[in-house]
């Protein structure tokens, strides 16, 4: 095992696809010569050539639009978003194109298509530059989306996704891109569709994805530290596929849930996750499903605001208080 | 009508007056669109991509044309019958340009094209069965009745459909072109779009990458004058040499294709072929067509808003299968016997299609669930765990 960055976690995953299939290109803005707009893809230019990694112009309708094209005759395109952010000027591409191409085609024709690139606010970019549109997507029947968190996942989950032959979106963070972790020397793919309890707990479940998990894992230390309670945390890692097994036994042996999430309330993911726990865990409930989701406005700039809208471990603590 | 090299003319931004900025008036620009004027089959045949066909080929081409218009003509029928549901676009009148162009694609040659779809999946060689039972939602239908009208798929031939959204094709068609380029195959992507697409930003973005990257497509304007229910009057500033002078702004070349004559179409289309293929540059070519039916068959207002005059100037004065069929008759390549067979069994073979979609039967509600990703079609090679449908 090493500590290696997430930053570098994930270009590490981009070497050895493109190593291992002469098919996998990297196309987006600044991937090339700039090294990448958040450095993921530095290097990899003097490594595999232009050919392999290709600088696009802001044109996302263009060039993502593009790469689902040249999906189709084989080609696997792994397409750097500088923010999710900007997936809505290329939104026909990325959900009408991708996700339909195959279904209208009477499964004619598979689109092997990776997406990446940060999805997440709490930088002072405002509304337009912090978007989290993992719901969207995994509102999108033949789309797959994915929210890694620590560079393990950040390595396994894109490998995975390189390798899948369906479209997959993988949903990274500005924020984690520095963080470090520990990642074998040997070769490991994560599947889609496996959640990973981060910390085991036995009173209340934290239920989250991307960097709210972060914050559910300070929130369990202070409820531990100051208030003798013992939180599981789950992070779902994969949003479609969704691994409900892993969230419902958690939910089970707790008897309680705080679902956390970067989303909007409304339609947010974690919308999904409580009807699930009512569904398939009624019985074991000891008190109603609660839910932490970003303040419902777009991305307020103000830097202390921010922090406010986005979920906060003080306000995890608070809600567990509410139901324990 | 030969493919003009991209150059900027005199009257555009001049190097040496940079702070000048160019007035409009200075700039020559239109709406208008040309008026067709007739062309002679007869002084076309002879042009290189058509002076050595044969003479089954030329009869093939007829073929063809007859087929996709009776095709569409017994599927309107089945649309008025209520055999069909939503959207049916037909491409009456715009036959020459599917069959034309598609006749030049050899192995390594791929298509896409918008909605209007029908004659290019028939000249790609896709049966009449199959797209018949695609428009009455069928299980034996080309996208087993998962598509319908405007999403015709057959990637065994090429073709890359197929698509509902105006201009959402026109990136896939770089990436085809994308695709080829990286695998070091000498081939092209031809891909088609209407009039109203060239306002969509996708394709501007097709258009500037394609130039960019100099990726081997073929953009291929078929311009029928109208974009739904707005004229091309209405609906696109343009310079005053057309359309396709817009590819200026790219630097790509760009041409000027008369619809009525099928070998127009394959004179400039195998020139922008010819070039994708060997020298890597993609071309925009527009080709002056005009459609008699609505946008769409649900479209009860095209006679308002175009006259009967103009249609019938259309149909009788410019229709491509006439003028076809006038260019076979003088040249002696058929008789009046031999078209009327072609036609009687195009006829025949439509009414036998639209049989076969009526006795065919609808796909189970079981399939709803099928072809969304590829990996549930492929349990075997499932490599990914969890859930993938949520609806109970």
């Amino acid at each position: 095992m090493s500590k290696i960055s997430y930053r570098q976690a994930l270009k590490d995953a981009m070497i050895e696809e493109l190593e291992r299939d002469e098919n996998v290109v990297i196309i987006g803005e600044e991937v090339a010569q700039y090294n990448g707009a958040y450095k993921v893809t530095e290097g990899l230019l003097a490594q595999f050539g232009p050919k392999r990694i290709v600088d696009a112009p802001i044109s996302e309708a263009g060039f993502i639009g593009m790469g689902i094209g040249a999906s189709m005759l084989g080609i696997r395109p792994v397409m750097e978003l500088m923010f999710w952010s900007f997936a809505y000027v290329a939104w026909d591409q990325i959900i009408n194109n991708a996700a339909s191409v195959r279904y209208m085609s009477g499964g004619k024709i598979n689109v092997p298509i990776v997406i990446r690139g940060p999805a997440n606010g709490g930088t002072g970019v405002g509304a337009t530059h912090s978007h989290t549109p993992e719901n969207f997507i995994a509102n999108t029947p033949g789309l797959k989306v994915v929210c890694p968190v620590t560079a393990y996942d950040a390595k396994g989950l894109l490998k995975a996704a390189i390798r899948d032959n369906d479209p997959v979106y993988v949903m990274e963070s500005t924020i984690l891109y520095n963080s470090t972790g520990e990642v074998p020397e040997e070769e490991y793919v994560i599947p889609l569709g496996k959640a990973d309890v981060k910390r085991e707990g036995t009173d209340v479940s934290l239920i989250a994805h991307g960097p709210s998990v972060i914050v559910c894992l300070e929130a369990a230390e202070i409820l531990k530290a100051e208030h003798g309670i013992d939180a599981e945390v789950v992070d779902l890692r994969s949003i479609r596929p969704l691994d409900e097994k892993t969230i419902v036994d958690s939910v089970k042996k707790t008897s309680r849930a705080v679902l956390v999430e970067e989303n909007k309330p409304f339609c947010g993911v974690d919308a999904q996750i409580a009807y699930l726990i009512q569904n398939q865990a009624f019985d074991y409930l000891d008190a109603p499903v609660q839910r932490i989701s970003a303040i419902d406005a777009p991305a307020v700039y103000s830097p202390p605001l921010e922090k406010k809208q986005l979920p906060q471990a003080d306000v995890v603590v608070k809600k567990v208080l509410e139901i324990c | 009508m030969p493919l003009i090299n991209a150059s900027f003319s005199t009257h555009v931004l001049r190097k040496d007056r940079k702070t000048q900025i160019v007035t409009k008036s200075s700039i020559s620009k239109t709406t208008n669109r040309q008026k067709p004027t007739k062309a002679i089959l007869a002084k076309d045949a002879k042009s290189p991509a058509n002076a050595d066909l044969s003479k089954d080929e030329l009869i093939g081409f007829y073929r063809e044309m007859v087929r996709i218009r009776r095709f569409e003509e017994r599927s309107l029928r089945a649309y008025q019958q209520g055999r069909i549901a939503g959207f049916l676009h037909l491409y009456i009148g715009q036959e020459s340009i599917a069959v034309g162009s598609i006749s030049l694609m050899g192995e390594n040659d791929h298509v896409i094209t918008a909605y209007r779809d029908h004659g290019h999946a028939l000249a790609v060689g896709m049966n009449m069965n199959e797209c018949m039972a695609e428009l009455f939602g069928k299980s034996t239908g080309c996208s087993k009745g998962k598509g319908g009208s405007m999403h015709y798929f057959d990637p065994s031939k090429n073709y890359w459909g197929g698509h509902g959204i105006v201009a959402g094709q026109t990136p896939l068609g770089a990436g085809l072109a994308y695709g080829l380029k990286y695998q070091g195959k000498k081939g092209c992507a031809l891909c088609f779009l209407g009039d109203g697409a060239i306002n969509q930003g996708a394709f501007h973005e097709s258009l500037n990458i394609a130039s960019l990257w100099d990726l081997p497509v073929v953009y291929i304007i078929e311009n029928n004058g109208y974009s739904m229910g707005t004229s091309q009057e209405r609906s696109s500033m343009h310079p005053d040499l057309g359309l396709a002078a817009r590819a200026e702004g790219y630097s790509m070349n760009w041409a000027h294709i008369n619809g009525e004559s099928i070998f127009d179409i394959r004179e400039g289309v195998k020139k922008a072929m010819d070039l994708a293929r060997e020298e890597s540059k993609p071309s925009l070519l527009e080709i002056h067509t005009y459609r008699y039916q609505g946008h769409s068959i649900a479209d009860a207002n095209h006679k308002k808003y175009r006259t009967k005059e103009e249609i019938d100037d259309y149909r009788k004065n410019h229709d491509p299968l006439s003028l076809y069929r006038e260019y076979l008759l003088d040249a002696k390549l058929l008789t009046d016997e031999g078209m009327k067979e072609i036609d009687l069994a195009a006829k025949a073979e439509a009414e036998e299609s639209a049989k076969f979609a009526d006795e065919s039967p609808f796909p189970p509600e079981s399939d709803i669930l099928k072809d969304v990703y590829w990996e549930e079609d492929h349990p075997d090679q499932k490599l990914s765990e969890g859930r993938i449908f949520f609806n109970d």
